[in-house]
């Protein structure tokens, strides 16, 4: 028989199994302590200016899958437009729109100018970024590093502060006089400055915005550099960390140039300055009075000095969403931990010098040009890295096909679509032809939408059971994955053959006055189809969103028999503010699953001690933290 | 009172105020050397570059490309610029000293020292003012041309930090009784953070001088 072996806690030696009773009961109590003194805080603390980074990464998510709805709806409008030119809306539609917008229920060329515009600025600034970082970032990133929050909780509150009010500012916007911005989300000049009103609230709410995330990246690396836990170096961070401190680097650094722009702008509008206005505009028959000398290639160097690496934002919180669950999902390891590291960093790196490829047409010169051609074609080498790395994760591996898996195996071939069909664009030559057609909408749509917004579902139904406790329906999920799929498909791939033929992304008309659309823009209906389908796609989600909440199945602390931190030194939901009872030492890598020689079951999660007896149960390693040292009895 | 006890009444004072502990807030951690509020101001100041990096670009693009561009000593007043960059190194001394006082214990001179820092943001602001109010009565403003435009933008935006800098310190002053008897190493850090902060306005205004005014 082997010896019996005792540890000790604190002062006194127990036997294992002694002592693991304690701790457990130790810990009920302390949670239920816990849980006693979250109630006693005042409601308005708790639910609306919350210092907690879970309750503010749900306030994020909660508010940014609104704006993804908005959105969403106002591409359904112009779809309609697009496809049916001056067809009037069904009536409940129009009546909504209003007789300034759409008298007699057909769209104004105006109005559709707000809609794209509106949409453009809605998807990027307030519904994929603050999910993918506000969000997931801030409910995940504290967790997995074994923080009991961020480094600046009040700082993280200002954050969701700033970017709510900016986002309702854009929304309001629809209600001034001239209605909302107007000139693209890119609000080129001299267009932008002497456009309407709702062009000043664009600049307004944008300054918000980047002051939201300027908070919010400062949080994010300081709390990645001093809160990790004991044993927790940089080589052991969950592949999701990693992509959430490259991001946070690219929004701190990126985002000031398009503040200076903005201010820039706003000077031009509002004080008469003419940094971006050059002499002898002449704008319907009448000659500007501004002084002029500016440049409006200056505002386009600083809009996408911010907008390229911005793309990155949009694209690597999604990387790190997907190889958690691919991780998870396929039982090993991922293939080649290291390289992803690397190109997530170089990445991040190379995405501050390729902006101009989004300007070889505006004449900048055929050297400049080059440059910009070469670093984008060296920028898709890390891309391609990291994709290759998740799919050779997969061979050999005994998948689960779980819902967020699902969203993760097809985010791989979608992305690889919208990655790929993006190199013609970055050769300045081939650019010529494709620049501005619905070739570029469908390219960055593949990347954002069945890309990012898939990877956002996988990370939601995947981290869904550790914020509520309950799982998301998977039948549900699996109408959801396999509609949402085919019907995003159809509305892009269309987009390709559009483009490719000359049609202009810009056309109110989706082309019918033009002679080289006519073959192409029949598919128009098809497609305004496809995305009204995909709208009804989404009806399952939001009602297994909601109805899991209260409804869904119970389950246990670590539902996907993960390895991170997130999942095994916390309960689920995890505990009010402070998140650990004992904060977690960890001991090895973020990926241990299947580890050979290890049979007590296929993960070994990253805060259970080498040399441990007890097994990883859920909270195991909370247990075993508490044993400071070892005796044989 | 036990040992016991005291522990008790501990735990019961961490509850009354539902605050958790972050862990390096005023002490550095051992790894990167830093406490939480150090790295965020030096990351802060980063993106400050950025911020003022975008703005003197636009300042180059724009004079290179301009056919005339009017000399800065012709139109700006050398002498008071001067006297403000003097005055802004100054106060970048005394904001040390205020910081090197609060750590050796002297609270009364570290708060004297606080004080003539406040007071150099008060002249640095006033003479600032003494130069925008004679622009505009010589009927130069922002809308006259490009020159003036990037004057009042770049001048303008360091103006308003200058103002930010001044309302913290402000706030020291006035919490310093309080917070040092409370929590000496954090009041000190704060000091050094805001001090961090104040040295980069200082350096923004060493380069705004000469583009603006010499050059």
């Amino acid at each position: 028989m082997p010896p019996k072996r005792q540890v000790r806690v604190g002062t006194q030696w127990m036997y294992a199994r002694d002592a693991q009773r304690a701790l457990e009961e130790a810990i009920r109590v302390a949670e239920e302590e816990h849980r006693e003194r979250e109630h006693q805080i005042p409601f308005i603390r708790k639910y609306v200016f919350s210092t907690d980074h879970k309750w503010i990464g749900i306030q994020y998510a909660i508010t940014a899958l609104t704006f993804l709805l908005i959105g969403f709806s106002l591409m359904l409008l112009m779809r309609w437009q697009l496809a049916f030119p001056g067809k009037p809306f069904p009536h409940f539609i129009a009546q909504f729109l209003g007789q300034s917008n759409a008298p007699g229920g057909v769209m104004l060329p105006e109005f559709y100018n707000q809609l794209g515009a509106m949409h453009g600025t809605i998807m990027v600034f307030l519904a994929i970024v603050p999910l993918a970082v506000g969000a997931f970032g801030n409910y995940v990133v504290p967790l997995q590093i074994g923080a009991p929050d961020m480094a600046f909780p009040k700082l993280n509150m200002m954050s969701y502060w700033c970017y709510l009010p900016g986002g309702l500012l854009m929304l309001s916007s629809f209600l001034f006089t001239g209605g909302a911005a107007n000139s693209g989300w890119t609000s080129y000049p001299p267009l932008s400055i002497i456009a309407t009103q709702g062009q000043t609230i664009w600049i307004l709410g944008m300054v918000l915005l980047i002051t939201s995330s300027l908070l919010g990246s400062v949080n994010f690396i300081v709390t990645i550099f001093q809160l990790r836990a004991k044993g927790l170096t940089f080589m052991r961070l969950p592949f999701f960390v990693w992509a959430q401190l490259v991001t946070s680097f690219l929004l701190l650094l990126a985002f000031p140039p398009l503040e200076a722009a903005a201010i820039l702008q706003l000077m031009d509008r509002v004080a008469g300055t003419s940094f971006f206005l050059p002499s002898g505009l002449v704008i319907s028959g009448t000659p500007l009075t501004n002084a002029g000398g500016g440049n409006p290639l200056l505002w386009q160097h600083l809009f996408w000095f911010l907008a390229h690496p911005e793309v990155y934002v949009l694209i690597l919180p999604g990387m790190g969403i997907i190889s958690e669950v691919i991780a998870n999902n396929t039982r090993k390891p991922l293939w080649g931990y290291k390289s992803l590291v690397g190109a997530g960093v170089f990445l991040g790196f190379m995405s501050f010098v390729v902006w101009a490829h989004h300007m070889f047409m505006t004449g900048m010169g055929t050297v400049i040009s080059a440059f910009f051609q070469t670093t984008t074609m060296i920028i898709s080498i890390p891309s391609v890295i990291i994709l290759t790395a998740l799919i050779i994760s997969l061979w050999g591996a005994s998948i689960r096909f779980t819902v967020p898996m699902l969203f993760a195996l097809a985010f791989l071939p979608m992305f690889g679509i919208g990655g790929l069909t993006g190199l013609p664009l970055g050769l300045a030559a081939a650019d010529i032809h494709l620049h501005d057609t619905y070739y570029v909408i469908g390219h960055f749509h593949y990347v954002v939408a069945p890309g990012t917004i898939f990877a956002m579902f996988a990370g939601i139904y995947y981290w869904f059971p550790k914020a509520t406790g309950r799982q998301m329906n998977e039948k549900l999920g699996k109408i959801h994955f396999w509609l949402s799929l085919i019907c995003i498909n159809c509305v892009f791939m269309p987009m390709f053959y559009q483009g490719l033929a000359g049609v202009s992304r810009r056309l109110y008309d989706g082309g019918a006055q033009y002679a080289h659309a006519k073959n192409v823009i029949g598919s128009n209906v098809f497609i305004s189809s496809a995305a009204w389908l995909l709208l009804v796609a989404q009806v399952p989600f939001i009602f297994n969103f909601f109805y899991s909440m209260f409804k869904g199945k119970r389950v246990g602390a670590n539902h996907w028999d993960a390895t991170t931190l997130e999942w095994a030194a916390t309960t689920s939901p995890p505990l009010g503010h402070g998140n650990f009872v004992v904060i977690p030492t960890v001991y090895r890598g973020p990926y241990e699953y299947s580890v050979p020689g290890y049979d007590a079951a296929d993960f070994l999660p990253q805060n259970v001690p080498d040399d441990t007896a007890l097994p990883p149960a859920s909270g195991g390693g909370m247990l075993a933290h508490g044993a400071v040292a070892q005796r044989e009895d | 009172m036990t040992a016991h006890a005291e522990s008790l009444h501990a735990v019961e004072g961490h509850d009354a105020h539902h605050e958790i502990e972050i862990p390096y807030t005023v002490h550095a951690r051992p790894d990167t050397g830093l406490y939480n509020g150090k790295l965020g101001i030096w990351l802060f100041l980063a993106s400050e570059v950025m911020l003022f990096g975008a703005l003197f670009s636009t300042l180059i693009l724009l004079r290179t490309s301009a056919p005339t561009w009017p000399r800065g000593w012709e139109e700006l007043n050398i002498t008071l610029a001067t006297i403000n960059t003097f005055n802004l190194i100054a106060s970048s001394v005394t904001v040390v000293l205020a910081w090197a006082n609060l750590r050796l214990g002297n609270l009364k001179r570290g708060k004297l020292f606080l004080g003539i820092t406040l007071l150099c943001g008060f002249i640095f602001m006033g003479i600032k003012a003494v130069e925008y109010a004679s622009k505009f009565q010589h009927h130069h403003y922002p809308s006259t041309n490009n020159f003036f435009a990037t004057y009042f933008v770049m001048t303008g935006l360091h103006g308003l930090h200058v103002l930010g800098g001044m309302v913290v310190f402000t706030y020291l002053l006035l919490t310093a009784d309080k917070w040092y008897a409370k929590n000496r190493d954090q009041f000190t850090n704060r000091v050094e953070v805001t001090g961090l902060y104040w040295h980069f306005v200082d350096l923004v205004w060493i380069f705004l001088f000469p583009t603006l005014y010499l050059l």
